[in-house]
């Protein structure tokens, strides 16, 4: 009984895979274990502090809470599935010209939880932002320039359209 | 976290077939955010998970049905918390809603998940209780409806039979004008659970006042006083006080690790004060 394997199909970042996962299997173990796409990250394992956020058919979730079995068929992005080549995405310039990033562990959770607060809300307030990322934990506790470089993509993308 | 069988039935007869084949054995998945915890923390012994998300019956989302709202055993929290029907008609149970975990788990929660653990301390029990929801169940049998309140028998215990599932939650608008307000007492803000919440919906033309009371009794609780006491600003405070104070004794508050008994008595009276002076403020600004 513990040895069955399901087949399931994934779209990871754009591209098609076709994976065998046991029931107990994480979304998290399968894309870190059986693809390799080893940044998002496993930490409390309860859905807690949101290292291991990625986008499930559009939506931020914690894939530690998800059962690889049953997205079966679904969308699936992934912090290695933004930007471009050596292209980083706005967001993730943004983190790295205000110095968002200290350890760096809990920033790829961080940056999803950012793209899809900035998709719902492209103009959030200060305080948007914190409730936005209130699902996200950094224990260097560098908050502060996390939230300005999610606000400061906000206002570049609002110029950018002006 | 233990092997278990997974499986995804589209049809409630495979439903009901597995439900029979796993006995007491098994849980049905929705959501998963509050089951995944228990399963790695080997807290069930269940042999099977039922993934019910491929039942499309019970993916109705929010329905606008006679006088009110139906929300469907699948619809998301965050899908509800953003709803603008749900924000005009019931603002209390869209604010208790953002109380629960984050906006990832708001992704993947269900409103139905959080109902049918049956735990004193859900988040969203106390305001549907003072809205009136009613619980659409079906089963091998056939169907039934059940207001919340008696749907909640026991501490992790609801009124579900073992070869029934919760299919949605009815909600009907209040009368007008009405006030509403929630508050929840915990230790910390973010993921800890309530210590008190208090939920309370003033309708004044009818002289009724509602309380849904959380994490205070075996089951989430509801108190009504209709004498009007408690919702005309007339009323002399000593005897606004008696009434909230008889309401507050139906209570039975224990002690454990969150709180003592006597903290939770003193803190509920206050919770309850305060809501339903937040709930006659906001009926005042509709008013104006």
């Amino acid at each position: 009984m513990s040895t069955q394997k399901y087949p399931i199909k994934l779209e990871v970042n754009g591209e098609w895979h076709t994976l065998q996962v046991a029931a107990q299997h994480s979304l998290l173990q399968v894309l870190r274990d059986q693809l390799n796409l080893t940044g998002t990250k496993e930490c409390c394992d309860e859905g807690e502090c949101g290292a291991c956020t990625v986008l499930l058919n559009g939506r931020s979730v914690t894939s530690c809470l998800i059962l690889a079995v049953e997205v079966d068929g679904s969308s699936i992005t992934t912090i290695e599935g933004l930007g471009q080549g050596d292209q980083l995405d706005p967001l993730q310039e943004s983190f790295l010209e205000h110095g968002a990033v200290q350890c760096g562990f809990c920033i790829p959770g961080i940056i999803m939880s950012g793209k899809y607060l900035l998709k719902k809300n492209p103009k959030p307030t200060y305080e948007e932002v914190q409730e936005g990322l209130a699902g996200n934990l950094c224990r260097c506790a560098g908050y502060g320039q996390i939230i300005e470089a999610v606000l400061s993509t906000a206002e570049k993308a609002g110029e950018a359209q002006s | 976290m233990s092997t278990f069988q997974y499986y995804r039935p589209q049809r409630f007869e495979e439903l009901w077939q597995l439900m029979v084949e796993y006995n007491n054995a098994f849980s049905l998945l929705a959501g998963g955010t509050d089951l995944l915890v228990r399963l790695r923390k080997g807290r069930t012994n269940s042999r099977a998970l039922i993934d019910i998300k491929g039942l499309q019956e019970l993916h109705g989302g929010i329905q606008e049905i006679n006088g009110g709202l139906r929300v469907g055993a699948l619809a998301l929290m965050g899908d509800l918390v953003d709803d603008a029907r749900m924000q005009q008609h019931f603002p209390a149970l869209v604010e208790a809603m953002k109380w629960v975990g984050s906006t990832q788990i708001r992704n993947r929660a269900t409103l139905t998940g959080n109902i049918c653990n049956a735990s004193p301390a859900a988040d969203t029990a106390p305001a549907l209780l003072v809205y009136g929801a009613r619980v659409n169940i079906l089963g091998s049998l056939g169907e039934r409806t059940l207001s919340l309140e008696d749907f909640f028998l026991a501490p992790g215990r609801s009124a579900l039979n073992p070869h029934e599932i919760v299919q949605s939650i009815d909600l009907s608008y209040p009368e007008t004008p009405n006030g509403s307000s929630f508050l929840r007492l915990t230790r910390r803000r973010g993921f800890d659970l309530a210590t008190v919440s208090v939920a309370c919906l003033l309708i004044p033309e009818a002289g009724r006042i509602r309380f849904g009371l959380g994490a205070v009794a075996p089951t989430p609780l509801l108190v009504i006083d209709g004498s009007g006491v408690l919702t005309q600003t007339e009323s002399a405070q000593v005897a606004k006080e008696s009434a909230l104070a008889k309401l507050a004794e139906r209570a039975t508050p224990i002690s454990d690790v969150r709180a003592s008994k006597e903290y939770r008595q003193a803190m509920l009276f206050a919770l309850m004060s305060k809501a339903q002076h937040i709930a006659s403020e906001r009926l005042n600004q509709s008013r104006s």
